[in-house]
């Protein structure tokens, strides 16, 4: 007995006294979930090709990435964040306050967001950015200067030519990105042309973004948890329901979903790239340039996430769902990367 | 004579006919009260153990397909080929496995190759790569390489995807099912056991995504909360039971240590994150840490555990070890804790079965994360098989669903092991007074 608790803390006191003696040697990589699957292309590459540690890649959220990222510099810090939109101001004076006043953006390319239906449902869905709004917004004007809890339960309340089956819909939760970006990205666009809303916007701007931010309740949204696979599956059970998620869910699971288009738009990786598809946003992240010659192999991996073969039309990260950028747009965003251009300059 | 028997012993209390109607019908009643009770409890084992039948089988159905793995056995004889030997690492892998695999279809074109070899694992070039490094005599001639094929046609050669359905609804085209096809007729795909679920760390690539990372965060994990939670909880325990006074600050340290066993553990791991990483500055997603969060979890249960043990050795034992003139410390390790120990061990196991299962306080101090190497101590980032199941549930490409399965299916392998191993430490060892 006392044989094997000696040797339990020999073992420990071994592993510790040897863990200590190396300080990070591996690249550390945090932020939106929306850009872990590319990060986690680029680490995986890099580690490959190198044979040097792997880098560590955690999700944690655009918001939560810049926390940590902005927490100060040194080894505890983590050296590059992603992010599924611009960092904010209140960030950048975050950061600053932190002493990490040297940060390079690297625009990596789109992801669009779909709206998507069984392919067991036999209609052609089809819909507007103001119909969605109608569909799942908390209230709708009345028309009359004030606001009536939303009364539609089928989507032909809101359109006879749509289908005459029950408004379900399954939807991230506040607490993602993806539900930051539909919000921006659909329900305000939808609100936009709603009779009094340019003069709500005028008056009073905040109450503008309330109404036109909330989403209802009462049950025909459903709030499905980050698990986009669960969202896939629960379409498969009811082919009634459409379920909102990252285009790249959709591209996985084309054989059993089809796409809803939004505008007239179909979801495809040219409409994200060229723009005309409404609902797709800018997906970044930010280096730490203070880390570059301090944390052995950022300039490689840096290398790596910004090549060719996996950010160009036909690289890796395009066969993960990512909508690659313009040739020109790449190069620029290439440059700025590997020279390390500061952000704000 | 039983009658006046019965009558003798209750003197004044008129005698009851046992056989009377009235009798019989309650003695009826009693007997299917006892039925019923018996059926309710068979009724709810059934439940019980058709929610676990239902569970299970699903697991099995959906995680099956994840134990083999589709390969191409490819023959390439790099004796011809152009290789540096003193720069292995920086040969030309790709052509060469590019090559290999051309000769098995010849005469295709840029386009159709390029459609060709998205049916094979883009790692393909570092497994040959890493094979022939670890055996450099592979060079001198002839030798076979196994390469896993991607994902969209491992579901294809599992069945998974219809060949039916039109061609823009599937990720597999129908030229490449034509290409599979032919590869299948040449006989140089199988369908082997998929050892790579084990000895593989995470990938991206569901067809080189593995275990062996997350199994190995999880060993390192519960090692250090075994190294910290086993001496300290005997030690607490000892004290506790055999040196503490009766009095109201023990009393209050005894409720305190129940209480503590009922925390949710995500209280832990937010313990953890605020102290062990804030103050102390460890690490993020160090299984030393880990260790150190399921270490506080599992504390209380043991050192309530090893108190039940310790009061269950007899006092006959204690005593006749102090009256033969042992002191107490030498009552307690020559006598009363060997005695002990197998209950102890018993209880350490399945606590330390219930930290391997917890998920909510690694997810905290961020053991949740992407790594593609298996870590080599605990100071490394790693994952732990809980949290890896959480991020497989998450990926986005199909195999993953059944790698998901897969992994909640070793994970319950392990935990079925640790509890086997406590039942045989107490069937075979247990003292019983």
């Amino acid at each position: 007995m006392k044989k094997l608790l000696g040797s339990c803390a020999l073992v420990a006191i071994m592993m510790a006294t040897a863990g200590v003696a190396v300080a990070r040697d591996q690249i550390k990589v945090t932020g939106s979930s929306t850009v872990f699957p590319y990060s986690q292309a680029a680490a995986e590459e890099y580690a490959n090709k190198t044979g040097k540690p792997a880098p560590v890649v955690e999700s944690v959220g655009t918001g939560g990435g810049f926390k940590a990222f902005c927490g100060g510099v040194g080894e505890d810090f983590a050296d590059i964040t992603g992010a599924s939109r611009a960092i904010k101001e209140s960030e950048v004076k975050l950061c600053a306050d932190n002493g990490v006043t040297d940060i390079t953006e690297a625009l990596i390319g789109y992801d669009g967001l779909s709206i998507a239906v069984s392919r067991g449902n036999a209609a052609e869905w089809s819909l507007t950015e103001e119909q969605i709004f109608k569909a799942l917004a908390s209230e709708l004007p009345d028309g009359k200067g004030g606001f009536v809890a939303n009364p539609n339960q089928m989507w032909s309340d809101i359109d006879p030519a749509l289908p005459a089956t029950k408004i379900v819909a399954f939807g991230p939760p506040p607490t993602s990105g993806t539900r930051d970006a539909f919000v921006e990205l659909v329900m305000h666009d939808g609100c936009k042309g709603l009779p009094g809303m340019a003069d709500l916007k005028k008056a009073d701007e905040k109450k503008w973004t309330e109404v036109c931010s909330r989403m209802r309740q009462d049950g025909p949204f459903v709030e499905a948890g980050e698990n986009d696979n669960l969202i896939v599956q629960r379409l498969e059970a009811d082919a009634n329901s459409v379920g909102i998620f990252g285009y790249s869910f959709l591209y996985e699971n084309s054989d059993k979903l089809k796409d809803v288009k939004i505008n007239g738009v179909a979801a495809t990786p040219e409409t994200i790239a060229d723009g005309s598809y409404p609902v797709a946003r800018p997906l970044f992240f930010y280096v730490k340039n203070a880390h570059r010659d301090v944390i052995p192999g950022m300039k490689e991996f840096l290398e790596e996430y910004m090549s060719d073969a996996a950010l160009g039309p036909d690289g890796y990260m395009a066969e993960r769902g990512l909508t690659p950028l313009a040739p020109e747009k790449l190069q620029e965003a290439q440059k700025a990367v590997l020279e390390g251009k500061k952000f704000g300059s | 004579m039983s009658v006046t028997a019965s009558s003798d012993l209750n003197v004044g209390v008129p005698a009851i006919n046992w056989q009377s109607d009235d009798m019989k019908s309650r003695r009826k009643r009693r007997y299917a009260a006892d039925r019923r009770l018996q059926a309710y409890g068979l009724v709810a084992i059934i439940f019980a153990l058709g929610f676990l039948a239902i569970l299970i089988s699903s697991l099995v159905y959906t995680g099956n397909s994840a134990f083999t793995q589709s390969v191409a056995t490819i023959e390439i004889d790099l004796s011809t080929a152009d290789i540096d030997r003193t720069k292995l690492a920086d040969a030309d892998w790709r052509g060469v496995v590019r090559g290999a695999l051309r000769a098995q279809l010849p005469g295709l074109s840029r386009s159709d190759e390029r459609k060709y070899f998205e049916m094979f694992t883009s790692s393909g070039q570092f497994i040959v790569r890493d094979a022939v490094v670890a055996d450099p005599s592979r060079l001198d001639g002839k030798s076979t390489f196994v390469i896993p094929l991607a994902d969209p046609f491992d579901q294809l050669a599992k069945g998974q995807v219809n060949r039916d359905t039109p061609e823009s609804q599937r990720r597999v085209t129908d030229q490449q099912i034509g290409m599979f096809d032919q590869l299948v007729g040449k006989g140089i795909i199988s369908r082997p056991f998929n050892w790579a679920l084990f000895f593989n760390a995470d990938s991206r690539f569901p067809e080189l995504a593995g275990l062996a990372g997350a199994i190995s965060g999880s060993f390192w994990s519960l090692l250090v909360c075994f190294v910290i939670s086993f001496p300290v909880g005997i030690a607490a325990a000892i004290y506790l039971e055999e040196f503490a006074p009766k009095n109201k600050l023990t009393d209050l340290i005894e409720v305190n240590i129940n209480n503590l066993a009922a925390v949710p553990s995500v209280v832990f791991g937010l313990l953890g994150l605020a102290v062990f990483l804030g103050w102390f500055g460890m690490p993020r997603s160090a299984p030393i840490v880990g260790g150190l969060v399921l270490s506080l979890m599992t504390l209380p249960t043991l050192i309530i555990v090893t108190r039940v043990s310790l009061k269950s050795v007899p006092s006959s034992i204690r005593e006749a070890a102090l009256g033969v003139g042992a002191s107490k410390h030498e009552a307690i390790f020559h006598h009363i804790l060997p005695l002990a120990m197998p209950t102890i061990m018993t209880g350490a196991i399945i606590s330390l079965a219930r930290a391997l299962g917890e998920s909510a306080p690694l997810l905290l101090i961020g053991m949740n994360a992407f790594i593609t190497s298996p870590p080599d101590g605990v100071f490394e980032a790693s994952t732990a098989l809980p949290t890896q199941i959480f991020m497989w549930a998450d990926s986005p490409e199909r195999g993953f669903v059944a790698r998901t399965s897969a992994a909640i299916l070793v994970l319950l392998g392990f935990l079925v092991l640790m509890n086997g191993i406590a039942i045989f430490l107490r069937q075979r060892f247990e003292r019983r007074w």
